[in-house]
């Protein structure tokens, strides 16, 4: 029998990855309500801004702070680019098309990711202890990463909701024609919701860096549970994909204590197979 | 010269040609109705108009400027809003949020104290309901957000798709008197209606489009007597 304490200890820190899970999920998702397009090469770009946090911090020397800001700046470059050299041109083909074009650059990004930087694990050196809460262990990163996540998604949901351009943004989600016919340039909207985009994949690379040692594949180790959370909420439901993300993490925490890491990833990839045939449109979705 | 002139536009879908050598004419100040059954290519005609399909020939030309082949975000700064058909509102934005995405552009942006002004004195059950989701809204209340929205973009002619579409009877006529009013305020406008009674009673010019071509034009007050546009589209 289990301790309870670790099962306890194991939810909060499932509550804890929630965060930056959810983190990369709205950021995907954001991206994919206004464009109708999944970055599948989402996490491969944090993969990128990871080495951008280790470069800055570990080569040059940046306080650890002010990497993870160049991190962010690194993102939103890239998500500009991202837009502008695969998106933009690919933006009226098919589907089938759009997912293999942003499949082929999750490839080209581990490929040069292996080739410059090698399959050598790169960590940020950050020597914080963990802190202890009643007798529960919290690793002090995580905490830290857990409340910058959740204040980072304040500030994307007060952007979204209070200022003009996020309400843009929201609009166009909505119904890209109307708003051209408002003078909206769809373009225009679709490079600052890139960049947005890109700022959350520029902040999880941050947080994510202070936990985890980054290496060529990270985008597999994370990708695939953020699409599923992505699907499981709801693809483009930004209050479903948040729900999901802390499902999953829980499942993936508690799962990793009862019996293993593994066995808690085996569980979550099971109950998405279920949720898809019990509810396909999503946890939020109403039954038909 | 006339505000806006059509000469001989050809439009379609892919291969398919939905207007043909099409020739119109609005006049600053005029109102003017398109009718025509379905089909006949009268949102197609509009969507030229406000560029959201490009013309594959022919010219359209707004206050001296040809506009033929802009994009509908460069359309509406020339001073054309569009309401477009089944209206086309942010279902999930609030009436007030719809508003301000109506004032999108720089210029209107500027303006959009005196433009909520403007809208809110012409249509106060908007003002009302400000903080309530439009797709929350009654199939009328709709009608005239979509209206308002188009209004805050200040423009100079108006481009209706079938305001009265799915409305109730009874409002059906208070759309028409609503519309009127905007009138009154000095637009200029282009009303598409099925409801060709009434639209007739408000226009002072129209066209029939069928199968998309002009087989008609006239004076309102001419063109209701016609027998044949009486008993297709009047229902007599
Ligand atoms: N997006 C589209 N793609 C292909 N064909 C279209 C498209 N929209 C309209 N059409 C076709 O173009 C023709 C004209 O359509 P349009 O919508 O302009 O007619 P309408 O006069 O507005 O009809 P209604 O009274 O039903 O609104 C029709 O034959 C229609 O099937
Ligand atoms: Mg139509």
């Amino acid at each position: 029998m289990i301790d309870p304490i670790f099962l306890v200890e194991a939810a909060v820190n499932g509550i804890m990855l929630g965060g930056v899970l959810a983190l990369l999920a709205l950021g995907l998702n954001l991206i994919f309500g206004v464009l109708d397009i999944v970055w599948i090469a989402y996490v491969d770009l944090v993969m990128v801004a990871m080495y951008a946090v280790y470069f800055l911090v570990m080569v040059y020397g940046w306080p650890i702070w002010l990497g993870g800001l160049g991190g962010v700046v690194v993102g939103v470059a890239l998500g500009i680019l991202v837009h502008l050299l695969i998106i933009t041109p690919i933006l009226d083909s098919p589907p089938v098309n759009q997912l293999l074009a942003t499949g082929g650059l999750l490839f080209f990004l581990q490929s040069i990711a292996t080739f410059l930087w090698s399959t050598d694990h790169k960590s940020v050196r950050v020597s914080l202890p963990s802190i202890e809460l009643g007798g529960i262990f919290v690793s002090y990163p995580r905490l830290i990463a857990f409340v910058l996540s959740i204040l980072v998604m304040v500030g994307l949901y007060l952007f979204l909701t209070r200022t003009f351009i996020g309400t843009a943004i929201r609009a166009v989600s909505q119904d890209r024609g109307a708003m051209a016919l408002m003078g909206a340039s769809p373009q225009k909207i679709y490079v600052v919701t890139s960049a947005v985009g890109g700022a959350m994949a520029g902040v999880a690379a941050a947080l994510l860096s202070i936990q985890y040692s980054v290496h060529p594949y990270f985008g597999a180790a994370f990708g695939p549970i953020t699409f599923m959370i992505c699907v499981l909420g709801g693809l483009g439901n930004m209050v479903g994909a948040f729900i999901a993300s802390f499902v999953m993490s829980e499942i993936i925490a508690i799962g990793g204590v009862v019996w293993s890491t593994e066995m808690g990833y085996v569980i979550a990839f099971a109950l998405f197979i279920v949720m898809m045939f019990a509810r396909p449109g999503g946890i939020l979705a109403k039954r038909q | 010269m006339s505000m806006l002139e059509l000469r001989t536009v050809t439009a379609g879908y892919g291969q398919f040609t939905a207007l043909w050598d099409v020739s119109l004419a609005v006049e600053r100040g005029e109102a003017v109705a398109v009718v025509g059954p379905n089909g006949a290519g009268k949102t197609t005609l509009l969507r030229v108009i406000s560029g959201v399909i490009p013309p594959r020939h022919g010219d359209l030309v707004f206050e001296g400027a040809s506009l033929a082949g802009r994009p509908a975000h460069e359309v509406v700064a020339h001073g054309i809003a569009h309401v477009p058909e089944g209206r086309r509102l942010f279902p999930k934005l609030t009436v007030a949020e719809n508003l301000k995405m109506g004032a999108f552009l720089p210029r209107a942006r500027k303006a959009y104290r005196e433009s909520l002004e403007r809208v809110s004195a012409l249509f106060p059950a908007l003002a009302e309901r400000q903080k309530q989701r439009a797709g929350s809204l009654s199939g009328g209340e709709q009608q005239m957000l979509a209206i308002g929205r188009a209004l805050m973009s200040r423009p100079q002619l108006i481009l209706f798709d079938e305001p009265s579409m799915g409305l109730a009877p009874v409002m059906v006529l208070r759309l028409f008197d609503l519309i009127r009013r905007v009138r009154e305020e000095g637009y200029t406008m282009l009303i598409v209606e099925q409801n060709v009674r009434q639209v007739l009673k408000l226009v002072d010019r129209a066209y029939l489009l069928e199968v998309g071509r002009v087989r008609m034009e006239g004076r309102a007050a001419e063109l209701s007597e016609q027998d044949f546009v009486r008993k297709a589209y009047v229902g007599l």
